[in-house]
């Protein structure tokens, strides 16, 4: 239990104790986008909204780049990262083309094509 | 004597909210999923349970990193829903059954499992949306919310959630009120929303779960977490409150229906209802 680590399952991070340490500014931001008004605070200047919740370089560049991958290797949990593409208005599907490098066509017809079970 | 009259188990996709709000039941892409419904529906309503206990995680509505209990139980007249940050409509207030939330907590610390109490405590969609469709009227009865912990690892293993399971349907049997109780898991199956995996589904391994929940949930305690990762996806690892509920079952497990879909947004959606048959009350012919 206690050897779990990003590469063990492949394209998969495990959110751990060093993950959550290692997120925990983004995340707590994240989480702070429950409330309405900090959206449209993020929204009206998110450098500084950013700033505010002490996120790293790491992280501010990967929220400034709305690179889902690189949020995650900042210690982003996708269940706050959510509330985030809540508001750059990106869907689970978006997410999950950006992530696997396909169109949101392809990532939707990928997993439409599991149905076809054994 | 409470008696519990069985399990059921649903897939509590964001998105199913969202149509439920939007009326698209009958929409091709939808109507797979929500036609399921009518035989849970159905024994619902000849069971008619007085309380439910629902088993789910909560998504970083009512908890956050800051404080992440592995068991928290409601303990509350009522349940507020609030903005979760993406837009699902806010519902109104789930009644609390305040004595049942205490008589199951008493009876799980004296059985060594050390729960958070709440008696404030905000339910996401992963408990509003199953009441939703198990209740399409808007009346579910009081519930007792159990939040398990499935988003920060170490999370509590498959024979954790089994023995609470245990241990919850011991409480509900105990509890000295002539009412019928219910037990509702939600979350799973199989699903990744992240990382180049994202999009993982693995039909074969739900398929598995389905047959073992009803026969023989302690079949599924012999995978470790990660083996619950690497089979079902990050948030597939929901199936731990499947398993619980499963465990709750203090007699024989009957199904009485089951309904699966792929995909619900991203994710291997189920349904599965079935029956506790005890010797005390044998089943209704």
């Amino acid at each position: 239990m206690g050897s779990a680590t990003s590469n063990d399952i492949p394209g998969t991070t495990m959110f751990d104790g060093a993950e959550a340490q290692k997120g925990y500014a983004l995340n707590r931001m994240c989480f702070s986008f429950n409330d309405a008004a900090n959206r449209t605070a993020f929204l009206a200047d998110e450098d500084a909204y950013c700033a505010r919740y002490g996120l790293s370089r790491e992280q501010h560049e990967a929220v400034r780049g709305r690179n889902v991958l690189k949020l995650i290797a900042a210690g982003g949990n996708i269940y706050y990262l959510a509330k985030l593409a809540g508001i750059l208005g990106l869907s689970v599907q978006d997410l999950g083309a950006q992530q696997t490098g396909m169109s949101v066509d392809a990532f939707k017809a990928m997993l439409l094509s599991q149905a076809r079970g054994a | 004597m409470a008696k519990l009259v069985g399990g059921l188990a649903v897939s509590h996709v964001p998105a199913i909210g969202r149509a439920i709000a939007d009326h698209k039941q009958q929409d091709p892409y939808w109507k797979p999923f929500f036609d399921g419904f009518g035989p849970a529906r159905e024994w619902l309503a000849k069971v008619k349970p007085d309380a439910v206990v629902v088993l789910y995680n909560d998504h970083g509505l009512n908890f956050f990193l800051d404080k992440m209990p592995t068991f928290a139980i409601g303990a509350a007249p009522e349940y507020a829903n609030a903005d979760e940050g993406w837009g699902l409509p806010v519902l109104h207030p789930f009644k609390g059954d305040p004595a049942l939330s205490w008589h199951i907590i008493n009876s799980l610390v004296a059985d060594e499992f050390d729960v958070t109490t709440c008696q404030e405590m905000l339910v996401d969609h992963a408990f509003c949306i199953p009441m939703e469709l198990f209740w399409p009227d808007g009346f579910p009865p009081p519930a007792v919310p159990v939040a398990v912990n499935t988003v920060q690892h170490p999370l509590p293993s498959a024979l954790r959630c089994y023995k609470l399971g245990k241990a919850i349907g011991r409480a509900i049997e105990s509890w000295p009120e002539d009412k019928r109780v219910a037990v509702i898991a939600t979350g799973g199956l199989s699903h990744q929303l992240d990382g180049e995996r994202a999009g993982f589904i693995n039909r074969e391994f739900d398929m598995l779960c389905l047959d073992k929940l009803v026969n023989d949930p302690k079949a599924l305690t012999g995978y470790s977490t990660k083996e619950l990762v690497a089979l079902s996806g990050s948030q597939g690892v929901e199936v731990l409150m499947w398993i619980a509920m499963a465990a709750a079952m203090t007699g024989r497990s009957k199904e009485i229906s089951r309904n699966y879909h792929i995909p619900i947004s991203n994710t291997a959606s189920a349904l599965l209802v079935m029956e506790n048959q005890t010797a005390r009350e044998p089943a209704m012919a």
